[in-house]
């Protein structure tokens, strides 16, 4: 399309001179040292605060100040306060974790929500029917024993026709996730003759209060289960071969491994970290079962695992600080009146800054009023392999090429300087490039 | 780098609509003043739980209006009343009701009918705050003093809405002897199968039937408090089985907007929607919450002990009718004049809206399920067995007659509603899904 009339070719000429003249340079990263992006990070979890202390200004002009009290009043205001902050960091924690070993080995589950809800749904449906009949730690070890094989049962569905016949998995866990929900809203309209859809406390199968305090047994388990998922990733030989699988396939089959065998067993584990999950809404949170009991932290938690690249330490740090940012915003908009969006509001913001910050890790930005297109060429021809040297190519070619060309080119252009990262460490930059690897393969 | 450059250009294009839209969102409305007698409120302070935000949801900024009428009114300032909006019915409610009471708030009040059993966990911790519960059921058996139920006797409101309707369908040309006949079919939106919505129905029907004492009713549910798709699609169902005229008790603009396409009259609840349904809207109830809140904090003010189960009426001024739509009858004076008489017939006591000889209900199996030709005979000293479940337990059992003076009593043994009859006449077609 590009090539047929005049005017688009005027146009390419026109970008490529602005790209000569600009006086704005983006290179890949090539040396940057370690405690970088570390630096770069905290400063984009400094500058999302700030930039929600301005936009709580739009809405209150005084508030400027109020944000950052009430922020910590909010979260460290009292031991309570404090308790639930880290409970609401503990399950999104949890969540990140049992989504991580899947992808780790590329299989992309966005299941988490519905397998959460289904372990929810097998611990509830053990206090409603043996509630009262079992003695009170019977049931909760029955609720959690329901809660993990329902939910590892959920995620095992789509690990089979993965393994088996290679449909799409993404597609499908997002499609149980509705599933998933609708059985529940089943469950209660069969439940709860009244006909109000609410199920409300029920008064069996709660976890013991730690001190008199809610939550503090949950969020030691969620320490345990850490601890173990770190192990399992880090030092296990399962571990080890998820990760393999995720790299090349090729590779896994190479060496012996059994992919679908990798597949499934990943996959049960995952859900069984989502039954934990459910279990520990409902018998030491809710203590009953509704559609929103997962709250949508089954999708935040995607997001906390891909940002914290799969690393539990970090994850942790991650889920905190979302946390952090969710309950201080409500907090802030309690005390300033200004909506029930504002937490919505400032968590993403949180995101968005956050990842954003992801591209000053893998690109410098230059600023030179000279023209010094040479420069950067030389810079990256310097330090980049021979698919990386085509970069400069295509984007001169373009103008030629056909427009399914082009996407491909395209698609080249986004992979190519992240090829570097894939040699030395395994974040996510390295997937993107592997996979179109085997695409063009 | 095209893209580059693009997705810069696109940065700097979102963060300029958000700056706007932020700038649009400062001049928002300014509502008018009232004047109350002002002693000193200091030493109130009101917590509000939310379950949506007031900005899109009809049922919560009914709540929401309310409460700022009353603030403003016994001169609160804005920081003696403390918002906390979406708050799901979960443990969300028990963190947020303790965070309003760390926060000084003496009044804690919830809005939605699933925050109650965990808003009662926040009130064992607090014996010294009042926990204000609006549609609850457990107030009365919950043996806690500071916690408390209200509702209000919305029922009589929607029997107008009913006579309303009657009214329109007679200008439709329903009657005796005329072409249409005498025996129109009304359609209803419901939410839940539930006794607030079953009550509400059965009313208006009443309503409806006071006028057309032939006119039948086919109601259908969404199960969702508010889905504007659903409603939308439930309502044109309903148009579609030659419903002539349409309401609904949902909170969505979904069945006034349907209605409104199909050219269907429709009332309405929470408050008007004649924006939505100029050529449409007949009229609609709503529960002013206001006589509540102000009663409640009175009470706190003064040390007095707040009722358990507090039930606003017409005479209360908690039950609402908006103005009837402008385009919708002939003669709107002498509509409202028909309605104003059958009010002060409520006010004077005189007229009950689920006076027994009006209707007749069907008898039920063990799972509820409607015996066909089986119908209650009210007249016998025991009301022929049938028990309402005001006592809220697990297994939802019947136990208390509440039946006597030839009516059923409705919101007298607790505020929120408990009529469950199922009444000859209206056609239940089960949930609708799309």
């Amino acid at each position: 399309m590009r090539s047929v009339t005049g005017k688009e070719s005027k146009f390419d000429a026109f970008v490529d001179k602005l790209k000569k003249e600009s006086p704005i340079h983006i290179a890949k990263r090539m040396d940057a040292p370690k405690w970088l992006p570390i630096v770069i990070r905290i400063a984009a979890v400094i500058v999302a605060f700030l930039v929600c202390a301005i936009v709580t200004v739009f809405f209150e002009p005084t508030a400027f100040g109020t944000f950052f009290t009430e922020m910590f009043r909010g979260t460290f205001g009292t031991e309570r306060r404090v308790i639930n902050l880290f409970w609401e960091a503990a399950i999104l924690l949890l969540i990140a974790l049992a989504v991580t070993p899947a992808f780790k080995m590329k299989f992309w589950n966005i299941g988490a929500e519905g397998q959460v809800l289904m372990g929810a749904l097998m611990s509830a449906t053990c206090i409603f029917y043996l509630g009262g009949k079992v003695s009170e730690g019977g049931l909760i070890v029955l609720c959690l024993l329901a809660s993990v094989v329902g939910s590892a049962g959920w995620t095992l569905i789509p690990a089979l026709f993965k393994a088996k016949w290679n449909t799409n998995e993404t597609l499908f866990t997002l499609m149980l996730n509705y599933i998933a929900t609708a059985l529940i809203s089943l469950v209660i309209t069969v439940w709860v003759k009244s006909g109000s859809g609410v199920v409300g406390i029920m008064p069996y199968g709660h976890l013991p209060k730690l001190g008199g305090q809610d939550y503090v047994l949950n969020i030691l388990i969620v320490a345990f289960v850490t601890v173990l998922v770190w192990v399992y990733l880090k030092f296990s030989k399962h571990g080890y071969e998820l990760s393999v699988v995720g790299e090349s396939i090729n590779t896994a089959k190479y060496i012996g491994i059994s992919v679908p065998k990798v597949i499934i067993r990943t996959m049960i584990f995952s859900g069984a970290l989502c039954g934990v999950a459910g279990w520990l809404l409902v018998n030491g949170a809710s203590y009953t079962i509704s559609t929103t009991i997962a709250g949508g932290r089954g999708f935040t938690a995607i997001l906390i695992s891909w940002l914290a690249h799969f690393d539990p330490i970090i994850m942790a740090i991650t889920s905190f600080l979302v946390a952090f940012m969710g309950r201080g915003a409500a907090q802030v908009s309690t005390i300033a009146n200004i909506g029930g969006s504002f937490e919505d509001i400032a968590t993403s913001i949180f995101f968005f800054i956050i990842i954003a910050s992801e591209f000053f890790v893998n690109y410098k930005v230059k600023f030179s009023f000279s023209h010094s297109k040479k420069k950067v060429e030389g810079e990256t021809t310097e330090n980049t392999s021979e698919d990386d040297s085509s970069d400069a190519e295509m984007m001169s070619d373009t103008s030629q090429t056909t427009d399914s060309e082009a996407q491909t080119n395209e698609i080249f252009d986004e992979s190519v300087p992240e090829l570097q990262t894939c040699q030395s460490s395994e974040d996510r930059t390295c997937d993107v490039s592997t996979q179109n690897k085997e695409v063009t393969e | 780098m095209k893209k580059r450059i693009l997705s810069i250009v696109l940065i700097v294009a979102l963060v300029a609509t958000l700056t706007i839209g932020l700038a649009i969102g400062l001049t928002a409305c300014n509502p008018t003043e009232e004047e109350y007698v002002n002693p000193d409120y200091s030493n109130i302070k009101v917590g509000f739980i939310m379950l949506h935000d007031p900005a899109n949801s009809t049922y919560d900024k009914n709540f929401y209006n309310a409460m700022e009428e009353v603030r403003r009114g016994l001169g609160l300032s804005e920081s003696q009343v403390l918002y906390r909006h979406t708050i799901p019915e979960g443990p969300e409610c028990t963190q947020a009701a303790d965070d309003l009471v760390e926060e000084g708030c003496n009044i804690i009040f919830a809005d939605s009918f699933g925050h109650e059993t965990y808003l009662l966990e926040s009130a064992k911790k607090h014996p010294n705050v009042q926990f204000l519960h609006a549609t609850g059921t457990q107030a009365h058996t919950a043996n806690q003093k500071n916690f408390h139920n209200a509702f209000a006797s919305i029922y009589e409101g929607r029997y107008l809405a009913g006579v309303a309707a009657g009214l329109k369908l007679k200008e439709m040309g329903y009657g005796e002897g005329k072409d249409l006949g005498d025996a129109p079919l009304v359609g209803y939106v419901g939410a839940f199968p539930y006794a607030e919505v079953k009550s509400g129905y059965t009313s208006w029907f009443l309503g409806v039937r006071s006028i057309f004492p032939k006119a039948t009713m086919k109601v259908t549910f969404t199960n969702s408090w508010f889905d504007i798709d659903l409603e939308k699609g439930a309502a044109e169902k309903l148009i579609a089985e030659k419903c002539v005229l349409i309401s609904q008790h949902a909170d969505s603009l979904g069945a006034p907007q349907a209605c409104e396409a199909a050219g269907v009259p429709n009332v309405s609840y929470n408050g008007s929607t004649e924006a939505t349904g100029p050529n449409t809207f007949i009229i609609s109830s709503r529960i002013d919450w206001a006589p509540y809140l102000k009663y409640a904090i009175n009470c706190v003010h003064t040390g007095s002990q707040i009722a358990t189960d507090w039930t606003g009426t017409i005479a209360t001024g908690s039950v609402q009718l908006t103005a009837i739509g402008d385009k919708v009858f002939k003669d709107k004076a002498a509509v409202q004049k028909q309605l104003d008489e059958v009010r002060d017939q409520f006010v004077a006591g005189t007229l009950h809206v689920f006076d027994t000889s009006k209707f007749q209900a069907y008898k039920k199996d063990d799972k509820g399920v409607i015996i066909p030709d089986q119908y209650y005979d009210f007249t016998k000293a025991d009301h022929d067995g049938y028990k309402a479940d005001v006592d809220t337990d697990a297994a939802f059992t019947p136990d208390t007659d509440v039946i006597s003076d030839g009516y059923f009593h409705e919101s007298e043994y607790r505020s929120a509603p408990y009529f469950d009859l199922d009444i000859v006449g209206i056609t239940d077609l089960g949930n609708y899904s799309k």
